[in-house]
């Protein structure tokens, strides 16, 4: 069985400031790491081939840089790494990623064919959680996503059995390989890196393709050209102009300020003192 | 690619279109439904749906596809009540569960044949799903999990303004020289606009064209999800929160008592659920819920971004923080500068006495 697991390097958020006087995001020193929720696919993966046997391929389009995330994910047991870098791609929005993902899955798929394909379910920088199925509808492969458990994998009969998180509950499908899963949070706990993958990381040859050795046939497809969509402005959210207003009373004793704040409430709102009657127990 | 924390190359405010993106008119929400409801997302996109096609003077169109057995001709009519000039409507056996291969070639069937400038979806985990499959097929654009929609008139084109780094900044983008514009919105971001049962419209049928056997996905089971005592947190009408401020688990029982009184539901910042004093799903901000209640009460909570997020829009918030200087002030309907510990059963006592006095009033 032979798994590509997307990966896409992304800056911490949790440590990213805004510059109060440009507005912009301030991202020197900011580390990147590996896409969160591409971890839990990443796991899912190496489950199946631990039950199964197989291999993984982890695949990133990215900066040069991003081969640490790709080292990171040999550490964790993927078996092949390969980085799709080129600068025709900057810019590229969910559509032209891709374009260019399912592009470089389908050069892949002529050395050893691809059974799964594995994304996050979101990143958490662009955030759309489109990349996943556009890759899939390229590929003309079944989708799979918001995955919270892989029941059963049918080698022989190419099928896989699958939970899925719908709005109100839990639908479990069965459809036939190949196919894209995308992987809910918390459905799994990624392991350790054994110093044996470790040591392999850091040696492993990546591969690094470029525009051409990823099969990308239409130039305009890619890049800023092939992204419909373009962002307009980027802003930090107004402040509101109002500040709340303050309760005071002379004594700002908790009773007398509680009583007050009532009062005003509900000569402001009289439709909130109806609400709270019949909402009351 | 990761160069994303840059802002692509800003339009120019005008541009030629493509005359050919003029065949493409009118606005569409997917109307989405589970188990015999709408999910409200719809209606809150049908309330913005109007305002985008008032503004364009184009019709509104809700999109329905469902199985015969469920109630598609019902929402139809509610989407009509909601806003809709006139509904879309595919009624087939395989579109009982969602599934993405009939739901996907469903919607791109409708858009073909009638080429509509704006189709809406709400971001839900069966909408992101849908959404992401059609635009590709239909190698369009799509912004997701928006939080404003408006109309640049300048060039008649969608301006979709979305939350990026979690809140803290926000991004405006078009989708210029391809149509359908799409869009996934936020849940209870937008208002549920007012239901006027006298509006009606047409229903126009539209045929599936796929049978059982062509679909490879197949649905073996559904397991509804056991919502008794759980939260409910999107759709309370009064929450109680609280924050770091309330110090230990055992204060947070004032919390639990003040809601109690008001029949309301309990809000957590993160710092408290991981904390463990409240579950999960109590979680309310960026990596929480979103909630738009009428009455939203703080207290012991700072008012950051990530919170900030999830609860702005409700109707009235209360404030209670002993720093002057917290953020959540600024944004807050009232404010009480003080100790929670102490304010918070206060106003537990005053809203039971309010309750027992109009009580025996009423
Ligand atoms: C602020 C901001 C807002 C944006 N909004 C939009 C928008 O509304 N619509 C739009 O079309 N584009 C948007 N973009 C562009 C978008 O971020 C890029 O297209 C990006 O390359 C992929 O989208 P994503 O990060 O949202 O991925 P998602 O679709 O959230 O990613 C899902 C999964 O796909 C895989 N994946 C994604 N990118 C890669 C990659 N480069 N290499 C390997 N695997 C990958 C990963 O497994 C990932 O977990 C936005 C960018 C920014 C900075
Ligand atoms: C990626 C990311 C996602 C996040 N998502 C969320 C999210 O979904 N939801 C969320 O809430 N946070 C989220 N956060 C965390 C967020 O940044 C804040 O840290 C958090 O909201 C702060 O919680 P708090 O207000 O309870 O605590 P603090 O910020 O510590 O505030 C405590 C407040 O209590 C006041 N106080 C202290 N003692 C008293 C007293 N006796 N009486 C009254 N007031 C008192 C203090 O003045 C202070 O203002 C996220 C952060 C990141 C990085």
């Amino acid at each position: 069985m032979h798994i590509v697991v997307c990966i896409k390097q992304v800056p911490d958020s949790a440590q990213i400031r805004v510059h109060p006087v440009t507005n912009t995001i301030m991202r020197q020193g900011v580390p990147a790491i590996v896409n969160p929720y591409d971890l839990y696919s990443l796991e899912e993966a190496l489950r199946l081939k631990d039950r199964y046997g197989g291999r993984i391929t982890v695949l990133s389009m990215g900066p040069p840089q991003a081969e640490t995330a790709l080292r990171k994910a040999i550490s964790f047991g993927a078996d092949e790494a390969i980085l799709v870098t080129d600068r025709a791609f900057a810019g590229s929005d969910t559509l032209a990623t891709s374009y260019a993902l399912a592009s470089a899955i389908r050069q892949i798929q002529k050395d050893i064919p691809v059974d799964l394909v594995f994304a996050g379910k979101q990143t958490i920088d662009g955030d759309t959680a489109q990349v996943g199925p556009g890759i899939a509808k390229r590929l003309d492969m079944r989708l799979l996503t918001y995955i919270s458990k892989i029941r059963e994998l049918e080698i022989d009969h190419g099928t896989i059995t699958v939970e899925r998180r719908a709005e109100g509950g839990v639908q479990v499908l069965k459809t036939k390989l190949p196919c894209l899963v995308t992987v809910l949070e918390g459905t799994n706990e990624m392991r350790f890196a054994t110093m044996n993958n470790m040591f392999r990381a850091a040696r492993h040859p990546l591969k690094v393709w470029n525009k051409e050795s990823a099969g990308i046939e239409d130039l305009t497809k890619i890049g800023l050209k092939g992204s419909p969509t373009i962002v307009s402005k980027v802003f930090a959210p107004s402040p509101k102009a109002v500040k709340a207003e303050i309760i005071d009373t002379e004594s700002n004793q908790p009773k007398d300020l509680a009583v007050t704040l009532l009062a005003k409430l509900f000569t402001k709102k009289p439709d909130l003192a109806q609400d709270i009657a019949k909402n009351a127990p | 690619m990761s160069e994303v924390t840059e802002p692509r190359k800003p339009t120019r405010k005008k541009v030629e279109l493509d005359p050919k993106l003029a065949l493409y008119k009118g606005v569409w929400v997917f109307v989405e439904h589970e188990r015999g409801q709408v999910h409200p997302v719809s209606w809150e996109l049908m309330g913005e749906g109007r305002k985008l096609a008032d503004k364009l003077g184009v019709e509104l169109a809700g999109i329905v596809m469902g199985a015969p057995g469920e109630d598609v001709q019902k929402f139809c009519h509610q989407a009509m009540h909601y806003g809709a000039d006139l509904c879309y409507l595919i009624k087939d056996e395989v579109l009982k569960d969602y599934r993405n291969e009939p739901f996907t070639k469903g919607l791109t069937d409708l858009v073909n044949a009638w080429q509509p400038e704006i189709l809406l979806i709400g971001a839900t985990t069966l909408g992101r799903d849908l959404a992401g499959s059609v635009a590709t097929t239909l190698k369009t654009g799509l912004t997701a999990d928006c939080t404003e929609l408006a109309i640049d008139m300048d060039n008649r084109s969608l301006a979709a303004t979305r939350p990026t780094f979690g809140g803290s900044l926000l991004c405006t983008i078009v989708t210029l020289n391809y149509r359908p514009q799409m869009a996934t919105v936020r849940p209870r971001v937008m208002a549920m606009p007012p239901r006027d049962e006298s509006r009606t419209g047409k229903i126009v049928e539209h045929p599936l064209g796929m049978i059982e056997t062509a679909i490879i996905t197949k649905v073996l089971e559904y397991i509804p999800d056991n919502v008794q005592g759980k939260p409910q947190l999107a759709f309370a009408d009064i929450i109680v929160s609280g924050g770091r401020g309330m110090k230990k688990q055992e204060n947070f029982q004032r919390i639990w008592d003040l809601a109690k009184v008001l029949g309301a539901e309990v809000g957590a910042t993160r710092p408290v659920v991981q904390a463990g004093w409240v579950e999960a799903d109590r979680q309310v901000g960026q990596s929480g819920k979103t909630v738009r209640p009428k009455l939203y009460i703080a207290a012991g909570i700072s008012g950051a971004i990530q919170h900030r997020v999830g609860m702005e829009d409700s109707d009235v918030i209360i404030a209670i923080n002993s720093d002057p200087n917290a953020p959540i002030f600024d944004f807050a309907t009232y404010g009480i500068v003080g100790n929670a510990m102490v304010i918070v059963p206060a106003l537990t006592d005053a809203f039971r006495q309010h309750l027992s006095t109009s009580r025996m009033a009423g």
